[in-house]
């Protein structure tokens, strides 16, 4: 095992390694690759934080639990409600906030203006797999100097270059979350009231549907956040506008994230595999339908993306047929297939172009984004 | 600023070239004729002319296609344009290029209010995307000031921002899908209405990469409801250091408005001329804007006018109705071209730590002194992206480059302050030499490692982003393989 406490160390053992090499965080996706493990702990701590820019720089090992400790002190948090899989998956560790960029972890809040993990993401510095120390981005807001490399880095699960630095824009942490439930719809009424929601001027953050819910039930719920007379405002109007769907219940809480759908624990410990699947939210219904017997779901992002738990060894995608999407298999082993979603050839092509570039060697987390091609 | 010398060996094709296109494109969609191209042979950054080989103006995807096939088969360089509005030279063509122009590829092609996005031609003009979901009350949030104007296509290459980006971010944050064509013709689909990249994000590098990777011919955009209402406080200083304080303390007590924008002395004075917004005379001028229903606003705006009391304002005022706050945002947007009918002037767009703001201007006001060249300050300060406007006197010989080198010396103050060149503009020609202040060696390598793989044979816009010497050998290949 590597474990280099510096970028130039880091730098050296990619630059003269001669085989493959497993980078690891936390270790909490439990993503097996092939190759000797390269651990990112001793890149640790944040360099740089500035409430008054909403700006956080870190060094990519630092845990997630310290990055968050630090902004909650400051009242600040990131936007995205990163998602914290382990029940999930089944790991431990202490995820890592390099983890949470290398795969663009984000959870409901994605839905919202506020974006992806990538949109918060200001800036980065990483080792290519030729050792170089590269950097791109900065600290600030607004960037469009030369490309940006820091989105492709978002997601790339360590193929393209090892982390080692990360800059975020943070955001004020709101004072409450107004919660609006409706009990007892379909998949197809439950997006049509979410898309509704949704389309609304009130600033809906999170918007998410399970088939069994706390009472048996399905469950369908809005999520709005701000200050205290503020939501209490919008809450009234939403309850309103959804009226037509059913009784709605709503609550305001001051606990503004949603661990339970962020962390989809509805599917925690269970055997079966577990997918994610991006569609546009009006196409879910439909999709669902295609899912196998006996397929247990819930609806995140509007319906933009649906999770779902199938019977273990299950081809998903051959269940589903062609969409325009895409599926990844999150938990369990599929009966073999790909991980990742394949790509329309030409996309594939470019996609190994840059692995050819950013890492020619092969050796970062080597195969671990490889997908069978469409053609 | 150089441009590379046009290849011999391709202006002797021209009527090869010309007849080959031709072949593909109606008769009126390839200008050739050299009265004709000068229409072409600048951008917004007027200072740099040169009329292209020919400019070809297809009217689909097909067409581009065709198009590039054809170019890239010949050897040719194109120079991608959407509306010419581009800062930075960006569209700027070489004798040796060909400019392939989307302005007639401008339909809507889709708009979906369930799913929350539009899609459309990138030929259409920013301010007309929100136009064609007015009537659904939707809007698309990228603002550039030079939204009347500016297509999509512009906006996607550059990752325009604008005034209302503080909170709902720049192009890049609001582009959902693209259909690009790349150099070989090879048309590619990425994204579309449903969130997030399969693989790698190929989308986010896409943006911004200013027309170097493909021609983007169509675009999905996420569309937004519009706020029930929006009010611009106008709040005055006498000095830019506590305005920019000001801001600061807005941002750190957690409210987030739309916008916070920022104007010193010498721009009020010229927005107030030309749109008669209402603008107080005084040193340091704050927009700052907040959404939602009339008690949410109040409730936002007493917060906001509690800080900037703390800070002695000479004056603090709130929009009254409508009409003010279209007229104080006129003001705001018209900035540019109310500062260009009194003077010339370049325009910088560095971005700094909104903690440097003070000391940043400061300096700038002391290099003025010592360059003797005024400046003019119109901002948007919530996100640290400034845009100094340096004056100068065009038909003054020498006053051209001392204000260029005089911008140089801002930029690499802005990099300095921990900040970077261009927050929205785009490098193009303008800021290409002054890269290698922001990247080093190893840094550019990997960008240019990107056009290598979408652009193998560096035909689009090459000569663009990236200092000339650093891509000289990547161009060359080009040449070698004539
Ligand atoms: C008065 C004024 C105010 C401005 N205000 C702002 C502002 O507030 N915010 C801001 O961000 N910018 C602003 N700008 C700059 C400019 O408007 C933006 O950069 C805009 O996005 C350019 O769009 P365009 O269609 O005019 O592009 P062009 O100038 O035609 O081209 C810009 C770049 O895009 C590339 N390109 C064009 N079409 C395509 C295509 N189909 N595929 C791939 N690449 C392509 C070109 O090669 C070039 O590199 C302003 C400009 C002016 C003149």
């Amino acid at each position: 095992m590597q474990a280099p406490r510096s970028e130039e160390e880091l730098s050296d053992i990619v630059r003269s390694a001669r085989g493959p090499l497993a980078i690891r965080g936390g270790g909490t996706r439990g993503l097996a690759v092939a190759g000797e493990v390269l651990e990112t702990g001793g890149l640790s701590g944040i360099s740089l934080y500035e409430p008054g820019a909403l700006t956080l720089v870190a060094r990519a090992g630092t845990p997630l639990a310290e990055i968050e400790a630090a902004l909650a002190a400051e009242g600040q948090r990131l936007a995205f409600e990163v998602p914290d899989l382990r029940a999930l998956l089944g790991t431990s560790g202490e995820s890592t906030i390099g983890g949470v960029v290398a795969t663009n972890a984000s959870g409901p809040r994605r839905v919202s203006f506020f974006g992806a993990c990538r949109d918060s993401l200001l800036g980065v510095r990483l080792v290519d797999g030729a050792g170089n120390i590269v950097k791109n981005g900065g600290r600030v807001m607004k960037n469009v100097t030369g490309y940006d490399l820091v989105k492709l880095m978002a997601g790339s699960h360590g193929t393209l270059g090892v982390l080692t630095e990360v800059s975020l824009k943070v955001l004020p942490r709101p004072e409450v979350a107004g919660v609006l439930s409706i009990e007892g719809l379909g998949v197809a009424e439950a997006v049509a009231a979410m898309s509704a929601a949704l389309g609304t001027p009130w600033e809906v953050t999170a918007a998410c549907h399970t088939d069994l819910g706390a009472n048996d039930r399905p469950s369908t719920q809005l999520r709005i956040e701000g200050m205290e007379d503020s939501v209490t405002y919008r809450l009234g109007k939403l309850k309103a506008h959804l009226a037509r769907f059913g009784e709605v219940e709503t609550a305001t809480s001051d606990r503004v994230d949603w661990p339970w759908f962020r962390d989809v624990a509805r599917f925690a410990g269970g055997e079966e595999d577990v997918w994610r699947i991006h569609v546009k939210p009006s196409d879910a219904p439909g999709l669902v339908d295609r899912l196998p017997q006996g397929a247990r779901v819930m609806l995140d992002w509007g319906g933009g993306l649906i999770w779902t738990a199938v019977a273990p060894g299950t081809d998903l995608r051959a269940e589903l047929g062609a969409f325009v999407g895409h599926a990844t298999r999150v938990r369990g082993t599929g009966g073999g297939i790909a991980r990742f979603h394949p790509e329309p050839a030409p996309l594939a092509a470019l996609a190994k172009g840059l692995r050819a570039r950013f890492d020619p060697k092969g050796i970062l987390n080597s195969g671990l984004m490889d997908t069978a091609t469409w053609t | 600023m150089d441009m590379p010398a046009p290849n011999p060996a391709i202006l002797a094709k021209k009527a090869r070239l010309v007849e080959r296109l031709k072949q593909v494109l109606p008769d009126d969609a390839v200008i050739s004729d050299e009265a004709e191209t000068r229409a072409y042979e600048c951008d917004a950054l007027t200072a740099y002319r040169c009329p292209p080989l020919l400019a070809v103006l297809p009217s689909s995807t097909q067409e581009v296609s065709d198009i590039l096939r054809i170019c890239h088969e010949m050897g040719v360089p194109v120079v991608p344009r959407g509306s010419g509005t581009s800062l930075a030279g960006g569209a700027l063509p070489t004798a040796d290029s060909v400019i392939l122009g989307v302005a007639r590829m401008n339909a809507v092609i889709e708009t979906d209010y369930d799913n929350r996005f539009i899609r459309v031609q990138t030929g259409r003009t920013n301010l007309s995307v929100t136009g064609a979901v007015e009537e659904e009350d939707f809007f698309y949030a990228p603002d550039p000031s030079s939204q009347l104007a500016c297509a999509i296509a512009g906006n996607v290459a550059m990752n325009s921002g604008g005034a209302h980006c503080l909170k709902y971010g720049v192009t890049t944050n609001n582009l959902m899908g693209v259909t690009m064509v790349l150099m070989d013709g090879t048309v590619v689909e990425i994204g579309g209405g449903h969130l997030d990249a399969p693989g790698l994000d190929l989308l986010g590098v896409i943006c911004g990469s200013e027309g170097q990777l493909g021609v983007v011919t169509e675009a999905t955009l996420r569309i937004l409801k519009k706020p029930e209402g929006a009010r611009p406080v106008l709040i005055g200083y006498d000095s830019n250091e506590v305005a920019g304080a000001c801001v600061s303390d807005i941002i750190k007590a957690g409210v987030l408005p739309v916008a916070i924008e920022f104007m010193d002395r010498p721009c009020i004075e010229a927005c107030e001329a030309f749109a008669h917004a209402g603008y107080p005379m005084c040193e340091a001028l704050l927009i700052v804007e907040v959404e939602g229903s009339p008690a949410e606003i109040d409730a936002q705006l007493g917060l906001i006018k509690q800080i900037a009391r703390t800070h002695n304002p000479v004056e603090l005022r709130e929009a009254r109705d409508a009409d003010e706050a279209g007229r104080i945002w006129l003001g705001r947007k018209s900035a540019f071209g109310a500062m260009g009918q009194i003077n010339d002037y370049m325009c910088l767009d560095g971005t700094i730590p909104v903690s440097s703001l003070p000391f940043v201007l400061r300096r700038i006001g002391e290099m003025s002194k010592e360059f003797g060249l005024g400046v003019a300050n119109v901002f948007h300060a919530g996100d640290g992206n400034m845009h100094p406007l340096i004056l100068f006197d065009a038909n003054k010989p020498g006053d051209l480059e001392l204000c260029e080198a005089f911008g140089a010396e801002i930029l690499k103050l802005c990099v300095e302050a921990g900040g970077c060149l261009t927050g929205e503009h785009g490098v193009g020609i303008e800021k290409r030499d002054l890269m290698t202040h922001q990247y080093a060696p190893a840094d550019l390598e990997a960008q240019m490692a990107v056009k290598d793989v979408f652009d193998p044979a560096w035909l689009l816009n090459p000569a663009k982003v990236f200092p000339l010497a650093a891509s000289e050998t990547r161009r060359a290949v080009r040449l070698a393989a004539e």
